[in-house]
């Protein structure tokens, strides 16, 4: 693997279009994050420091004065949890990188570069920078967009008006096309969708995802030791 | 909540990592970005209704028949604007 400059550029040209729809997401944050009481400089910082949409927006739920720390922080880690898996997948392109670049990689890995970056990594394009390229750009426009949702206020204030809600399950249908590697996926697929169907159903929070994710994944090696 | 997300982002990171690169570890691996796409996606698409699950199959044809990710969704974010309007 290496890491160069124009990996990085590739990596955020990949990830432009979907900088964009999460630039309208962020107005949103923005707004959401004001009537929950904080400031445009304050939601802005949360979007830069922790980076992370759908934690974000679960806790504008939880937000209340003063803040419940614990609960926020725990909400936050259950919601991030899929980090963990998304993480573990990339561990065999980051081997020979040094800890800065994979450390300082990964805080920049949301789940649109991360699974734009396997698809590339899976083609046999090897530059490890594409991931960190795609993120900076989207951590820019979701920072940047936040800052004027929460400037502007009211102004936009239901995405799914704009069918803007589907934006990324679009996204992230697109990226399954490109993803599927023959009938061996096929198990591991159904699996994984039916966990996670099940999971969202009856579960609270977002557990489906890690679930979903964690039981598809086995399926695939537990049927390949047989 | 910055660290407590850079954590899990980390975390799995560091952890494969030291795993021992076992064919199977790696097998395993290779099945977690398909298996996690499918799961954020699944319950949306059941959950939606009539609308998200058309909306879906426009990405998907869409999706196989150009692999460009822009038109993708555009045209997912276009069905469901669409079909809102004409459905409710």
């Amino acid at each position: 693997m290496t890491f160069t400059l124009s990996g990085a550029l590739r990596g955020a040209r990949a990830c432009a279009p979907i900088a964009a729809s999460g630039f309208a997401i962020g107005l949103v944050f923005g707004v959401l994050a004001r009537q929950a009481g904080l400031g445009a400089t304050e939601a802005a910082l949360m979007s830069a420091m922790v980076f992370a949409g759908a934690a974000q927006f679960v806790v504008m739920g939880l937000w209340a004065s003063p803040v419940p720390v614990a609960t926020v922080v725990l909400a936050t880690l259950i919601v991030n949890l899929r980090h963990l898996l998304m993480g573990a997948a990339l561990a065999p392109y980051f081997k020979g990188l040094s800890r800065l670049k994979a450390y300082g990689s990964a805080y920049f890995m949301a789940d649109e570069n991360w699974a734009l970056a396997m698809g590339e990594f899976g083609k046999g394009r090897r530059d490890a920078a594409f991931l960190l390229g795609g993120g900076l750009l989207i951590c820019a426009s979701w920072t940047t967009s936040t800052l004027v949702g929460g400037t502007l206020g009211n102004a936009i204030s239901d995405p799914a008006r704009w069918g803007l809600d589907f934006a990324f399950t679009a996204i992230f249908l697109a990226l399954l096309c490109g993803m599927w590697r023959g009938r061996r996926d096929l198990l591991p697929w159904i699996v994984a969708a039916a966990v996670a169907v099940a999971a969202e159903k009856w579960l609270p929070g977002q557990w489906y995802i890690l679930l979903g994710g964690l039981m598809g994944s086995l399926a695939g090696v537990v049927r390949r030791a047989d | 909540m910055a660290l407590a997300t850079y954590a899990t982002r980390v975390g799995g990171l560091w952890l494969a990592s030291r795993l021992p690169m076992s064919g199977r570890v790696e097998a395993w691996l290779g099945y977690i970005p398909g298996a996690i796409l499918i799961s954020l996606v699944a319950p949306v698409v059941v959950s939606g209704g009539i609308v998200d699950a058309l909306a879906a199959v426009a990405v998907v044809t869409v999706a196989l028949r150009t692999g460009n990710l822009l038109v993708s969704m555009l045209t997912g974010v276009g069905a469901v604007l669409l079909l809102r309007t004409l459905i409710g």
